[in-house]
């Protein structure tokens, strides 16, 4: 397992295969996690996550040494964990965006 | 702490007097009938419904009755369904004044308020006079509840809170934390801490019954800001809101009303019974904290990381922030900056040790922010529930 030595990133699990950015990023910002060091392509607020390592498609998305949904693609060393690539084995996300489509659904 | 002592040996921090309009058609008035008098205690409960409804009844006889609450005043409309005998009655024989007001019958809005801040200068002069008692922390129960969460919640605020709620446990107080709706993925865990083998598979049963309500409605306890905050998923979500249980043996489960037996910590399952009936199980926090203090909450630790605002009518409500972004934009609303940790300006420990002092000040009268500023919210609407279980509660 890597070890992050970013501290602006915060491990809070040994079985974590996520971390949570601890002080907002901005885009070309270079974060080290273990060996590789990644230039963020996106602003990442705080209280976002990043993949602690390479994540395959269907994997659990581990946090607090449990498991908090599964990858819906593979996910990439240092690129951002969130709901385009992360999503719940519970129920789904209501996004901002769904709120237009729920307006659609319910209101047609 | 100097508490004030209540007829059923309850102690209270505060005493305030409410009124409580019976149905949506009164609240106009028992608003009125409250206005001159907000900066003196007076605080506003009530329900909307005209059909009679056992939890709300239950609900508004133990608010009535909390040991923060000095006297109670009813307004009713008339006509409505709700028993306002029963519920006068079940005050009254606690010793609190406690009167109704039928508008139908007094004659009108005008005169209805006229009637009601006139008992209410007698009431504030009787409350008044309710005898004190030495309050020790054991005397406590501390409800938390968390809104408005982002992702710092859960590694900041929440497992401060988790601290201070071991801290409490360990001084003899009695500790609520509730949502069964945002323990969805922590349900295995949670049993393992189990004070009592069969109290197990009610903690978790108690967790699917919220998913199972939660997937019929299509939507979980999860607001677009949790996202943008951060939170990906409601087990995410979930596991953050867990941590302010803290690590104490779960002594058992309460509903709505439940008031604890002993000392410890209890889970509050605030999802209505049976079929899914009555929409969304809490349709704001507003009413997760009602349902802590008529358990007899004295005091609600709310942690919140985007940023809510809100008080609550009846027991104050420390704020504590996890962002320190957040805390920055509104840190004239918080009573905790738990977003320090973040910054490496305090530990966890530290928070958890600074959220049990603010208890203890506030138990002994020091305002919350949201006191300061007014904030007394109250919301209740339907529900129902069955009674609890034999394994639930200690024996």
């Amino acid at each position: 397992m890597t070890v992050s030595t970013d501290p602006r990133l915060l491990r809070l699990h040994p079985a974590d295969n996520v971390l949570t950015v601890i002080a907002t990023l901005e885009p070309g910002a270079r974060i080290h996690i273990g060996e590789a060091e990644i230039e963020v392509p996106v602003r990442l607020p705080l209280g976002h996550k990043v993949a602690a390592r390479a994540i395959a498609a269907g994997e659990k998305i581990v946090k607090y040494g449990a498991p908090i949904g599964s990858a819906s693609c593979a996910i990439a060393v240092g690129e951002h964990a969130h709901t385009h690539n992360v999503q719940s084995d519970y129920l789904p996300t209501f996004l901002r965006e769904d709120q237009t489509r729920y307006f659609a659904q319910h209101h047609a | 702490m100097n508490g004030y002592l209540r007829s059923d040996g309850r102690k209270g921090i505060r005493n305030i007097t409410v009124v409580v309009y019976l149905v949506e058609c009164a609240h106009h008035v028992a608003r009125e009938v409250v206005f001159p008098f907000r900066e003196q205690g007076v605080h506003l409960l009530g329900f909307p419904g005209c059909y009679p409804n056992a939890y709300a009844h239950r609900m508004l006889k133990q608010l009535c009755t909390h040991p923060n609450v000095g006297a109670a005043l009813l307004v009713s409309l008339g006509c409505e369904g709700f028993n306002r005998q029963n519920l006068l009655e079940d005050i009254r024989a606690t010793g609190r004044p406690a009167d109704v007001l039928v508008i139908q019958d007094t004659g009108g809005t005008r005169r209805t308020i006229e009637q009601g801040r006139a008992w209410m200068a007698s009431a504030l002069e009787k409350t008044a006079a309710v005898p004190r008692a030495a309050m020790d922390v054991s005397d406590l129960v501390v409800g938390t509840v968390c809104g408005g969460s982002d992702a710092t919640s859960g590694i900041t605020a929440n497992p401060a809170v988790g601290r201070a709620f071991d801290l409490l446990v360990q001084s003899g107080a009695s500790v609520v934390f509730e949502e069964t709706g945002e323990l969805i993925g922590c349900e295995q865990i949670m049993a393992s801490r189990a004070a009592r083998p069969e109290l197990a598979p009610e903690l978790i049963a108690c967790v699917e019954k919220a998913g199972r309500y939660y997937t019929t409605l299509g939507h979980g306890s999860f607001a677009p800001g949790n996202a943008e905050g951060g939170l990906t998923t409601l087990e995410e979500k979930s596991m953050g809101a867990y941590s302010k249980s803290g690590n104490s043996p779960i002594s058992g489960i309460l509903k709505p009303g439940d008031v604890p037996p002993s000392a410890g910590l209890y889970l509050l399952d605030v999802v209505p019974d049976g079929e899914v009936r009555w929409g969304f199980p809490n349709i704001s926090d507003i009413q997760e904290i009602g349902e802590l203090i008529a358990c007899g909450s004295h005091v609600t630790l709310f942690t919140t990381g985007r940023g809510s605002v809100v008080g609550s009518a009846i027991s104050p409500v420390i704020k504590i922030c996890a962002n320190p972004e957040t805390y920055r934009r509104l840190s004239e609303d918080m009573d905790v900056n738990a977003g320090r940790i973040l910054e490496g300006a305090a530990t966890l420990d530290e928070v958890g040790h600074e959220i049990y002092d603010r208890i203890l000040r506030v138990a002994a009268g020091e305002k919350t922010a949201s006191e300061a500023m007014g904030h007394a919210e109250f919301s209740l609407v339907y529900k129902s529930f069955d009674p609890l279980g034999p394994a639930c509660l200690p024996r």
